[in-house]
């Protein structure tokens, strides 16, 4: 994991189509000179910075300092207005359509409000892309559903819509349904933000588990800073969409440099 | 005035005739309405001006002029160009085309009302465009849109009889043809009359039923 808020002094590459970078590093994702403007408001200003394979990343801020933004952005559901993003060494921004479906295949998210499909039953939640996307046969995608519910605790809810479940509930399907795609990144978008707080722990314990027990690469959007603390390799401060501070875990909430972190850590903690 | 039970006996064979003929234009043209709205829907919705501005227009056209208007040209104005179709097939096109330009627009409402973050969960498994659209809006917009959807149907049956302009014998049709021949006009009319309320109320259980079982 390496982090600069310097400007990166190489000019973007053309990785091979194998992904193998001269580099011999195991950079998953990279991030180069990215800017996004809602309008006149600059959301990310020249952003530089890469996470490598198997990491846990947590960015952490005020609201509006461009955090969401970064993960929706490698989601491909917002383009940068300028900048390369790179996904185990292969252009996702800007790329032409079909390459961003293959990239896209190896990411996978998780959303404030679920976004769960309320017309399909949980199982099909989960089996829908794995069959239509990866061409799994429909049995072999049951069966890997009904085992990522066993391990989000809800493998008696196979056959329940979602409005029946609870806000906890359906934020551990989403899990699942991530999950099932197999990505190598996983981006966690303040999930617990719209969870009932009695509902929180149950959801921060299975992500925990699946940091601790899976090789997946997590970027984590949130404002539970304990969870921050348990699952980050590093930590990101943002504000106003430049990161002010990187750094391990202990690092950032033990002994922070930069006032701006020790304001923001002081606010929420 | 008296009321002959007499009329009424020898007005029903025609108006179960002319009962028959409204029923296939109301089945038929809600269909055509139903499928073509939704295509309408669709294509307003395609990135490429090219196909959003024709169709656009021409909707827009079909709209805002008078069904009785469109029933004639259809009727009277094809055959010119050599397009010749039955009465009640023309009719039923015509009922179909000038409502599937309303139904465009309960669509356009239910797909709207999809929330952004169905899309972006879509976007995140990576289904393709066309599973995004069968499996995971429309679903949701239909449901959201038939009762919108069912008014409409309830309005097509009380167009019905304008069918009867370019010579479709349907409920009105059989009624004045009786009611010409033999100078009776209030038992043929009363007995459409009555058939109109039923029918409108049986169709509005049907789609209440509809609505129930989509809701689930």
């Amino acid at each position: 994991m390496s982090v600069d808020t310097a400007k990166n002094p190489e000019p973007p590459t053309n990785p091979g189509p194998d992904g193998s970078p001269g580099s011999g590093t195991t950079e998953l994702i990279r991030l180069e000179n990215v800017t996004k403007r809602f309008g006149d408001h600059t959301v990310l200003d020249g952003l530089d910075f890469s996470v490598d394979t198997g990491k846990h990343v947590t960015l952490i801020g005020p609201s509006g300092s461009g955090k969401t933004t970064i993960l929706r952005m490698l989601m491909t559901l917002t383009r940068p207005d300028e900048g390369t993003i790179t996904v185990d060494g292969e252009r996702l921004f800007p790329a032409p359509p079909k390459q961003v479906r293959e990239i896209r295949k190896k990411i996978g998210m998780v959303f404030q409000q679920f976004n769960l499909f309320p017309n399909m039953t949980v199982l099909r939640n989960i089996t829908e892309a794995p069959v239509t996307v990866l061409g799994m046969s429909r049995d072999e995608a049951e069966a890997r559903a009904r085992e990522l519910l066993e391990l989000v605790g809800l493998a008696d809810k196979c056959d329940a819509r979602p409005s029946q479940l609870s806000g906890g509930q359906q934020q551990r399907v989403a899990i699942a349904r991530a999950l099932a795609m197999r990505p190598q990144v996983l981006l966690l978008d303040e999930v617990t933000s719209a969870l009932d707080p009695e509902l929180v722990a149950g959801v921060l314990d299975l992500l925990r588990d699946i940091a601790r027990s899976t090789d997946i690469t997590m970027l984590c959007v949130t404002h539970e800073m304990g969870f921050a603390r348990d699952i980050s390799d590093q930590v990101l401060m943002f504000d106003s969409g430049r990161v002010v501070e990187a750094g391990s875990p202990e690092k950032i909430f033990g002994d922070p440099e930069q006032e701006r972190t020790r304001e923001f850590l002081g606010a929420v903690l | 005035m008296k009321w002959d039970w007499g009329a009424v006996r020898d007005f029903m064979p025609h108006f179960w005739d002319g009962l028959l003929v409204t029923l296939q234009a109301l089945a038929l043209g809600s269909l055509i309405s139903f499928a073509l709205g939704l295509v309408w829907a669709l294509l307003m919705r395609t990135p490429s001006r090219w196909v959003r501005w024709p169709v656009g227009a021409v909707t827009e056209f079909v709209r805002d002029t008078p069904l009785l208007v469109q029933l004639f040209f259809l009727f009277y104005v094809l055959p010119e160009w050599g397009l010749t179709f039955s009465a009640l097939t023309t009719g039923v096109f015509a009922i179909g085309l000038h409502y599937s330009t309303y139904t465009m627009q309960v669509y356009r409402a239910g797909i709207e009302a999809v929330p952004a973050g169905q899309w972006e969960a879509a976007t995140a498994l990576n289904l393709p465009w066309r599973r995004t659209w069968t499996a995971v809006i429309l679903p949701q917009a239909v449901r959201r849109v038939v009762p919108a959807l069912g008014n409409y149907v309830i309005s097509m049956l009380k167009d019905t009889p304008l069918l009867m302009a370019i010579t479709v014998l349907e409920m009105l049709g059989q009624a004045r043809l009786f009611s010409q021949q033999h100078f009776q006009f209030t038992e043929p009319l009363t007995v459409i009359g009555v058939a109109f309320i039923l029918v409108s109320y049986l169709a509005s259980l049907l789609l209440r039923a509809l609505e129930r079982r989509l809701v689930r």
